[in-house]
């Protein structure tokens, strides 16, 4: 029950993966050979090909996407949806780019503010908690934890709403705080911290650095912090997409169009589409550029997800 | 392995446990105070903020009713008890969506988690190879916002843009017959990867030994599955459940994003879409009260489905 799958264990390559042992010649098809039929050419094969088939299902949609944003206008509908024609995505980028003053960019700027400050502040705030519930005894402390856990099953979206009522009482509707703020408390964070405080901070180095005369909150950030980084970058993640992927949140809170965040924009551009037909360009180049860097930064960081994935069901 | 704590609940009676243990030590002096303090405060005052007082603002508007002097007299709030909650009840819109997305749900989830599961076993099976390259296309599509996701395949649905032409031209996907379910497999293609990633994690925590009885027997892969992962997993698939189950319930951002091209999407297609719609009428007291009753419905329906599953589980 206390198994903590560590980074490293669940992100190994086959290689030095420990269970690589224990399936010994699986890897190499001369001994399977000896196991019988059971795994024949053709449930390799069969495998293989629903693997296949849904490749497609989950690429198809991203190389279309690519596809549409580096054709004009007219050749978006004249010719072959899934292959390139005269190759004008610079154009179409440059003019993105240029539409009403840049507010494209501006969209990014602000997701990157809302989604990335906002995540780091989150991550750092739910560290000191989480820390403290892990290594500290005081009395309430289950109590908290218990109701921070409450939190974790709140959906953002059911919270969008009362939040929206909260800042109109105070008038802070439609401002960059309506959104941000809200944005940096992360439950799961608190949750997710603790548990890894309590598996990677030995309370044998915070006595030594006791003893050595460093304060509790120095020897936090010099050393317990770089004990929970690999969980950090977890809790940074998540809340990451937290953020990016909140919709209700700016939905009811945001009116002016330069506080939006990205989604929200290419969603408010996408429901005028039909009065303004030359913003199709715009929607798809927009939605291109702006998944690209989340699916890098996604891909080389999957080790962290699973981490996190792990935890959560294991626990 | 793993004892049978499946979720936060879970590991919530264990921390319980935990703690009257140690009840008896309770009464020995706090180490430390200051820097207990200076840790937990800065989250504990913004959770307050964030979480607990808008909760607490939400039910107390939903309690509040609009009453005028005479026709175009000022309007003010006064406190009108559960007179809200009367017609949350007794609106048809409301619960017409309440019922759409369950219906979504019923669907919707078993095949999202059906295909999480295979992909799961299969990527832990020697019968496939390329397993990073399958993981991380399978993957790909959650990095994709809600948004962007149904924007994306609203073209892909739309006749006259999409690749699938001999599909599209044929069956009209944005139809009010089938825009439900267009809707579904956007949400489907987003989080297939992230539930797999979620199974499969649990899958590589298993040691191999585990298997070794079932192989010397002679059992083959799809009976090592059946028999041996699929209850070995069971918690990560309750846990995927449940989340999916409350992820449904808050479906707002696919179809309010699909209103774009489909007519056939309302205003009041969802409960939160019928949230929205009512706090923009503005009608925020009737908008708060949706919104109470559609957090209640959510938390009994996800511990209704742990319960029923524990109950399953103990049986077995």
């Amino acid at each position: 029950m206390t198994t903590v799958i560590g980074p490293d264990e669940t992100s190994a390559t086959p290689a030095v993966n420990p269970r690589g042992i224990g399936r010994g010649g699986d890897a190499h098809p001369g001994t399977t050979r000896g196991r019988g039929p059971r795994e024949s050419l053709f449930s390799r094969t069969g495998a293989m090909l629903v693997m296949a088939v849904f490749t497609l299902y989950f690429l198809v949609p991203i190389w279309w996407l690519l596809v549409a944003s580096t054709k004009d206008r007219g050749q978006l509908f004249s010719t072959n949806p899934l292959w390139f024609a005269d190759f004008q995505l610079f154009e179409n980028i440059g003019a993105l780019f240029d539409y009403r003053n840049g507010v494209y960019l501006r969209w990014i700027l602000n997701s990157l503010l809302y989604a990335g400050l906002g995540a780091v502040v989150a991550t750092i705030l739910a560290a000191m908690c989480g820390y403290a519930l892990a290594k500290y005894r005081f009395p309430g402390r289950e109590t908290i934890f218990n109701i921070v856990l409450g939190g974790v099953l709140v959906p953002a979206t059911a919270l969008a709403l009362p939040l929206f009522l909260l800042f109109s009482r105070v008038q802070l509707t439609d401002t960059f705080w309506a959104v941000f703020l809200p944005s940096v408390v992360s439950p799961f964070g608190v949750y997710l911290s603790r548990v890894f405080a309590e598996a990677s901070v030995p309370d044998e180095l915070l006595e030594a650095s006791r003893l050595d005369g460093a304060g509790e909150v120095r020897t936090f950030f010099t050393v317990s912090i770089r004990l929970m980084f690999p969980a950090l970058i977890t809790v940074f993640l998540f809340q990451f997409v937290t953020i990016w992927n909140n919709f209700f949140l700016p939905l009811i809170m945001l009116r002016s169009e330069e506080l939006f965040p990205v989604t929200y924009g290419l969603y408010a551009w996408n429901s005028t589409i039909n009065q303004f037909p030359e913003l199709r360009t715009y929607v798809l180049v927009g939605s291109l550029l702006s998944i690209i860097p989340l699916i890098i930064t996604f891909l080389l960081l999957q080790r962290y997800w699973r981490t996190g994935l792990g935890t959560g069901a294991l626990k | 392995m793993t004892a049978p704590i499946t979720s936060p609940a879970g590991a919530r009676t264990a921390a319980r446990d935990g703690g009257s243990r140690r009840a008896g030590s309770r009464r020995r002096r706090v180490q430390h105070p200051g820097a207990i303090v200076a840790f937990v405060a800065p989250f504990a005052v913004l959770f307050t903020v964030f979480y607990l007082v808008p909760i607490g603002v939400a039910v107390w508007q939903s309690l509040l009713v609009v009453e005028r002097e005479g026709t175009f007299g000022e309007a003010r709030e006064v406190f009108g008890g559960l007179q809200q909650y009367v017609l949350v009840f007794q609106n048809e819109a409301f619960w017409t969506s309440v019922g759409r997305v369950l219906l979504f749900g019923v669907v919707q989830v078993p095949v999202m988690l059906g295909l999480a599961l295979l992909f799961a076993l299969l990527l832990d099976s020697p019968l496939v190879r390329g397993k990073k390259f399958f993981r991380l296309a399978f993957f790909a599509p959650y990095a994709v916002p809600g948004v962007i996701a149904a924007i994306m395949w609203g073209f892909l649905y739309s006749p006259n843009l999409s690749p699938f032409e001999a599909l599209t031209s044929r069956v009209d996907l944005l139809s009010a017959d089938f825009v439900l379910w267009a809707i579904a497999n956007v949400v489907t293609w987003v989080f297939v990867g992230y539930n797999m990633l979620i199974i499969y994690s649990t899958l590589l925590a298993i040691p191999q030994e585990v298997y070794e009885a079932a192989r010397i027997d002679g059992a083959g892969q799809a009976r090592i599955a059946w028999s041996i992962k699929i209850p070995l997993v069971r918690p990560a698939l309750v846990l995927t459940a449940v989340l999916s189950i409350i992820g449904t319930l808050q479906l707002l951002a696919e179809p309010q994003t699909f209103r774009s091209f489909s007519s056939a999407v309302t205003s009041t297609y969802t409960p939160n879409m019928t949230i929205y719609a009512t706090s923009a009428v503005p009608n925020v007291s009737l908008a708060a009260a949706f919104s109470v009753v559609l957090a209640l419905a959510t938390f009994v329906l996800s511990f209704a489905f742990l319960r029923f599953t524990r109950r399953k589980g103990a049986e077995a």
